[in-house]
């Protein structure tokens, strides 16, 4: 869809407004609506309307589908490894109370740590879903030019 | 060794939690294998140490991130998980075992990765499910091992894995959902999501409909999710279509956790006689289970493929240990938790053998399987032997389990249920004799056959759990023992 200019021109305007959104949807997830996983989603939304607007093969030089695997299991990760420090510190798996010597900022922190494992995983999840859509929809065509020949 | 104790029950959860990202990230076929196996012996030996911390001190209690139950949630172990964990955690142990020569035989190299962290996340759904003590945490790691199992099972070779996995998920979905609404109503009644909380306040509500609507939903629920007769559909594809040392590990663990649930919450959770003493819902289940093992065992005759023939095999036992629920007596409990043993040792056992069959000879039809008792005694040797067990032939697994379930019937007077336990004994030698038969029997003589055994890796870890088989049919000490211990805690969580 490189030919049409609005789009172009609009997605390119909206991108960085869409991952700075979800930042805050990620960061701010404490105090008001919001999290790890809606975050995650408006992050991956971003990419993929690159994806949609630019083409697959730009994307994934953006993002390589490598890393994209990564991160998914980097989030868990995070994730787990925070609990388990909860446990290292004396508390139980997932006890944020202890991470900090102020039980209450053990608290922020850990769920701020918990849900940005959430984020990063929900987002590249969802990235990686558009890319193995998107290669076979390109597989495809390319089966079907092969047959027109 | 010390510091870790207070922790065992969580690290049963983090251990495969931890390892299913790390595969994702080393995507070598051999180092996922390694870590796979890595946190398979740990986590086996954490849930021996978890039965016997339960059978030294009791009840262990966990509460997860320091919120006490009933607000937050916890992690609960007697006697009956504890045996399920120990059970799940070693058939698991074997399954990987027998992956790594396995596996590569049916995958590609690139997709090793991926199937060992579903497996890992399988694993850690199905080890949440028994240990937890809340209901909807059961729900979560029920999502999780389905999800994971939906994966493993499209890995198959076979182009009918992928619908066998679709159809798997659409009803699996209908399960979890009609799960959640069971706890749904339960909790709009209670206010709790806690199993020993809402042990002690559903008896003053159980006059409410809601009550029976809730127990209607989660049992019909867990029921497919264990693959009882009537909601069976999903099992044979899933099973026969799937890689063969995953058909292994499912078949000895996934079903296993979701009856252990349903016998909790059915019996443990709804208030004591709720389910005895409605004769209606007793009944239903016992009817079922009796179907159950005929029509499936009879299904199971009439399959030309081995994993098809055990897969509906499965069906048919799973009808035996919900007969020994739906009895709702120790005795008949018992007899369910010797059977869910016993069982994932010889399904696991059999389905491994035929994974054998399949890597010798590229094929799992009966038709394949012409002379394999002379092309491959030992292979051949197993399958039998856990096709006798299932039979419930003496001095196998199989028989301890029956004579279990037959007392329990007796007990009660219920002599038309011991007869017909037995006389489903008959429909399964039909479907093993049938192996035999080929395997043994039909040998063409013209023909000169040549030795083709299965690698030994594979050999190794299916004999273990064959002699294992014999071994837990000659001394139920152990198993008697433990599973009469689960029932006990069944019945209340007294310890």
């Amino acid at each position: 869809m490189q030919h049409h200019l609005v789009l172009n021109l609009v997605a390119k305007i909206l991108i960085p407004f869409i991952i700075l959104f979800a930042l805050y949807v990620q960061f701010h997830g404490d105090y008001g609506p919001g999290g790890g996983f809606q975050a995650g989603v408006i992050f991956g939304a971003g990419f993929i309307l690159y994806g949609i607007i630019f083409g697959k093969d730009l994307a994934v030089r953006v993002v390589p589908l490598p890393l994209v695997y990564c991160m998914t299991a980097v989030g868990v990760l995070l994730y787990t490894l925070v609990g388990v420090a909860g446990m290292l510190l004396g508390g139980e798996f997932l006890n944020y109370s202890v991470l900090l010597p102020d039980s209450i900022a053990g608290q922020h922190l850990g769920i701020l740590l918990i849900e940005l494992g959430v984020g990063i995983t929900v987002a590249s999840v969802m990235i990686s879903l558009f890319f193995s859509y998107a290669q076979y929809t390109h597989r495809d065509e390319q089966q079907s030019d092969n047959q027109d020949r | 060794m010390n510091a870790l104790t207070p922790h065992l029950s969580a690290l049963q959860i983090i251990l495969p939690l931890l390892a299913a990202p790390l595969c994702t990230i080393f995507r070598l076929p051999r180092v996922t294998w390694g870590i796979a196996m890595v946190v398979g012996v740990l986590c086996s030996f954490n849930a021996i140490a978890i039965l016997e911390q339960v059978q030294s001190s009791g009840t262990i209690i966990y509460a997860l991130g320091g919120w006490a139950a009933p607000w937050g949630i916890e992690y609960r172990i007697d006697d009956a998980n504890a045996f399920v964990l120990v059970i799940i955690s070693v058939i698991n142990v074997f399954g990987i075992l027998y992956a790594r020569t396995s596996i590569p035989a049916e995958l590609s190299e690139d997709r090793i990765s991926w199937l060992y962290t579903a497996w890992l996340l399988c694993f850690t759904g199905l080890c949440g499910i028994t240990i937890s003590g809340d209901v909807f945490n059961v729900f979560v790691f029920l999502e999780i091992s389905s999800l994971s199992t939906y994966v493993l099972v499209s890995f198959g070779t076979d182009k009918r894995a992928l619908t066998a996995a679709l159809r798997y998920l659409i009803v699996g979905t209908v399960a979890a959902t009609f799960y959640v609404i069971g706890i749904g109503l339960l909790y709009a009644l209670t206010g709790t999501l806690n199993m020993a909380d809402l042990a002690q306040r559903l008896p003053e509500v159980t006059a409410h409909r809601t009550v029976l609507v809730a127990f209607g939903f989660i049992t019909v629920g867990l029921s497919i999710k264990m693959a009882l007769f009537p909601f069976h559909t999903w099992l044979p594809n899933a099973y026969a279509f799937a890689p063969n040392a995953v058909t292994a590990f499912l078949a000895g663990t996934a079903t296993k956790a979701a009856i252990y649930v349903f016998m909790r919450l059915v019996l443990t959770i709804f208030p004591a006689g709720f389910f005895a003493n409605s004769t209606i819902a007793y009944l239903i289940i016992l009817a079922v289970g009796i179907l159950g093992a005929f029509v499936a065992s009879t299904i199971a005759f009439f399959r030309q493929d081995l994993k098809q023939m055990f897969a509906w095999s499965s069906i048919g036992q799973i009808g035996y240990m919900a007969i020994g629920l739906g009895l709702a007596t120790s005795a008949g409990v018992a007899a369910s938790f010797l059977h869910l043993f016993n069982h994932a040792l010889m399904k696991t056992a059999v389905f491994m053998a035929i994974g054998c069959l399949f890597v010798a000879t590229g094929s799992t039809t009966l038709n394949s399987l012409k002379n394999a008792g002379k092309r491959m005694p030992w292979t051949s040797a197993a399958i039998l032997i856990g096709g006798l067990s299932l039979i419930g032939i003496p001095f196998t697994t199989g028989f301890v389990s029956k004579w279990y379930l037959v007392t329990a019937a007796l007990e009660l007077d219920m002599w038309w249920l011991a007869a017909l336990v037995l006389a489903g004994s008959l429909v399964t030698a039909a479907y093993v004799w049938k192996f035999v038969e080929t395997a043994y029997f039909r040998t063409d003589s013209n023909t000169t056959y040549t030795r083709s055994e299965a690698p030994l890796s594979l050999l190794i870890p299916t004999w273990i759990l064959v002699i294992a088989n014999i071994y837990f049919g000659i001394n139920a000490q152990f198993t008697g023992t433990q599973a009469l211990r689960a029932a006990n805690a069944i019945f209340g969580f007294s310890s």
